[in-house]
């Protein structure tokens, strides 16, 4: 994978990313391996909790609720960080984001910053927004480390570099840290992350962070993490920028019992996660003595205002979806062409292009649901990609060869003569097409024109000899 | 402050967002009307321990273990002696401690430093940290920190290769929920969760000790009796 960003506008379409990313066996291989293992601790500390279910409840509906009161959460938000020595901007694109986070570094005497692993800095390009206005961006998650020190791109929401083994890992820190001698074990690796960015802690005296959840009651903002690399940069610095897409309030503190209860367990399969900071403004003893909160919309408002989309906003970016997903599992994050991958970003990342880009994405998926049932606040992925794939036939106009066909589809479904008809021409119009399988069953593996799209990726089951209403006739006529 | 941000753009960023949620959620949501849709939330989960005393103990104990951490129960009587035996074990002769750490709890023979706002290359050159603690939950493994005397702020326990936490018995609950009810009142406090020492998974999520947090910890629980009472 080349260094340039995932951009939805640019990338191209999935069946074709998809196409050139199944080629790379070694790729294939570190997904599978990775989702399998991540896939089987969850299982295994969801089967723990008797109240699974209650608990994925409670999620959906608090972040449905939230929804359903943004303004008044958001505003609340603001009012309580202020009180408390913060200070709130608000952008309503990836540009403004930008323009004020370089603004504030600028403001922070500072031409370098730290930063904690951010899906909504990576959403807005923010590294390249700082780098080119003369800072340097350091990543200091290990995963964000090795994409940026590999010139990479992340694949996956929680573990951005899941595609990549310990071997190729060791390839990139010897070439970029200049260890030549560098083990594979993943503990020489995390070591070798561990001396290479202390000094940058110490050092650098600006952090750049996002945010797992903004909690409007107290004006406070907690950060879910692993390594400390978050506590290091919420913690030294001595201004912190925290940008979080509007979506990210809760209500009140108490809420976090069930978002803390659901999120490790999903994403991680960790009981808890190694750590969780929890901050309220400015503290004159403890952290940063500047603190600033960016609060993006970048088309999140264009998802809430869909009634049907608007459940994509609940999503708490625990990435247990593409674990599950088939496809995901396939193709690795890369081919979804954009920072969110998997099932979520089939459903995010069009919307967040208000639909203009990345309109394969929504078909990037069999509607398995698997994504569904591990969602830990139950957003029915399936529902909203069929939503979309409708929006996107809708946007086409009603001469685009989809909507025709589905219209003849239509017309044929409605007289019982069509049909028929159309059953007898297809048993012609397949005979030349179908292969027997040693059982004897027929299979077709390849169909013309447009119909290939659908053979291309898995073969097609000849029609019946005889269907179920010839069966129903004859046992009519014959008796039974 | 020197940003070049139109306090104008700033305003009208947050009119024009806040007047495109209202016309996407039908209209202006107000106090009243979120609390009582917050109150009607369904909280169907559990909330309260379902475990006797003794066995919400030991499940932390097994589950601070199982992330790595060494766990050792003590009565309050038997503190120091405990914590010089940890250290002289790890090779710890000079630790950090925060403000108001209980002095009955630091054995002599080892040098305590207060920290009394060090920077942070000075934090670094501890062999490690000991402080108090303000609850921990047993179904998760989870201790937790806030800004209090005897705890100290964030970096104090951030810097430093080695923690060790004294967690009381009386500040341990069961589960989540527990715990977020009792740290509602000091909500607002700087707060650290921590689960075991510093891990990543982020090598073909393979869970591995240490990276940028204390890579070492001891928990020493106390209990609010004496030592010979209970042994």
């Amino acid at each position: 994978m080349s260094g340039s960003a995932l951009d939805p506008k640019t990338a191209p379409v999935f069946p074709m990313a998809a196409r050139a990313a199944m080629k790379d066996g070694q790729l294939r291989r570190n997904v599978r391996h990775a989702t399998d293992m991540i896939q089987a601790k969850r299982a295994r500390v969801v089967a723990e909790m008797p109240d699974w279910q209650e608990l994925r409840e409670a999620g959906k509906q608090i972040r449905q609720h939230t929804m359903e009161n943004l303004d008044f959460y958001l505003e609340e938000f603001e009012a309580n960080c202020t009180r408390a020595g913060g200070v709130v901007h608000w952008a309503r694109d990836a540009a403004e984001a930008q323009q004020i986070i370089v603004g504030l570094v600028k403001a922070s005497r500072s031409d370098e910053v730290i930063k904690i692993k951010s899906m909504t800095t990576e959403e807005i390009q923010l590294n390249s927004a700082l780098e080119a206005a003369g800072i340097h961006p350091y990543e200091t998650d290990l995963a964000e480390l090795i994409i940026q020190l590999g010139h990479d791109q992340p694949s996956h929401i929680v573990v951005p570099a899941l595609h990549k083994n310990r071997q190729q890992i060791r390839e990139i820190f010897r070439r970029e840290m200049n260890l030549p001698k560098l083990g594979e074990r993943p503990e020489d690796l995390a070591d070798a992350a561990r001396i290479f960015l202390r000094e940058k802690f110490l050092r650098v005296k600006t952090g750049v962070s996002g945010a797992n959840f903004l909690i409007a009651e107290t004006g406070g903002v907690c950060i879910v993490e692993s390594e400390g690399n978050g506590r290091m940069c919420l913690t030294l610095p001595e201004t912190l920028i925290t940008v979080a897409g509007i979506d990210k309030v809760v209500p009140r503190f108490a809420d976090l019992e069930v978002l803390f209860q659901l999120l490790p367990r999903s994403a991680t399969g960790e009981r808890m996660n190694p750590y969780n900071s929890i901050w309220t403004g400015v503290n004159a003893s403890d952290g940063p003595r500047a603190f600033h909160v960016v609060l993006m919309d970048n088309a999140r408002t264009e998802i809430l205002a869909d009634a049907e989309g608007r459940q994509t906003l609940n999503c708490i970016r625990c990435g247990a979806c593409q674990n599950a997903c088939p496809v995901y599992r396939q193709t690795g994050g890369h081919a979804y062409g954009s920072v969110y991958a998997g099932p979520i970003g089939a459903i995010l990342t069009p919307q967040l292009q208000e639909m203009h880009h990345a309109q394969s994405l929504p078909y990037a998926s069999s509607l398995c649901g698997a994504c569904y049932e591990v969602c830990p606040v139950k957003i029915n992925i399936p529902e909203v990609l069929i939503h979309l794939r409708n929006k996107v036939v809708k946007q086409n106009g009603p001469l685009n060869i989809e909507a025709l066909a589905m219209k003849t589809m239509g017309m044929i479904f409605l007289s019982e003569q069509r049909f028929r008809a159309a059953q007898r021409m297809g048993r012609m119009a397949e005979a030349p097409l179908v292969r027997r399988d040693e059982k004897g069953a027929g299979w077709i593996g390849w169909l013309p024109g447009m119909l290939g799209g659908w053979t291309k990726a898995r073969d097609l089951q000849e029609m019946p000899q005889e269907t179920f209403r010839d069966w129903w006739e004859k046992r009519g006529t014959h008796g039974s | 402050m020197g940003v070049d941000i139109g306090a104008a753009s700033l305003g009208s960023a947050r009119a024009e967002i806040l007047q495109r949620i209202r016309a996407a959620t039908g209209g202006v949501s107000n106090a009243e009307v979120a609390r009582a849709g917050w109150a009607r939330l369904p909280r169907e989960y559990r909330r309260t321990a379902t475990r006797g005393r003794e066995a919400v103990l030991e499940l932390l104990e097994d589950r601070l273990r199982d992330y790595d951490a060494n766990v050792v129960r003590v009565g309050r009587d038997g503190v120091s002696a405990i914590v010089a035996k940890l250290l002289s074990e790890r090779g710890k002769t000079r630790m950090l401690v925060p403000a108001g750490i209980a002095k009955q709890w630091l054995p002599v023979g080892v040098e305590f430093v207060e920290d009394e706002g060090l920077s942070p290359e000075d934090l670094d050159r501890f062999d490690g940290v000991m402080t108090g603690s303000t609850m921990a939950i047993a179904e998760t493994g989870t201790v937790i920190l806030q800004n209090v005397p005897g705890q100290g702020r964030r970096a104090v326990t951030l810097v430093p290769d080695y923690q060790l936490c004294v967690v009381r018995e009386e500040d341990v609950v069961e589960t989540v929920s527990e715990a977020m009810a009792r740290l509602q009142e000091t909500a607002e406090l700087p707060t650290t969760f921590f689960s075991g020492p510093s891990a990543t998974a982020d090598i073909e999520m393979t869970r591995i000790k240490g990276v940028h947090g204390p890579r070492f910890l001891d928990v020493v629980l106390m209990r609010s009796g004496f030592e010979r009472e209970t042994l």
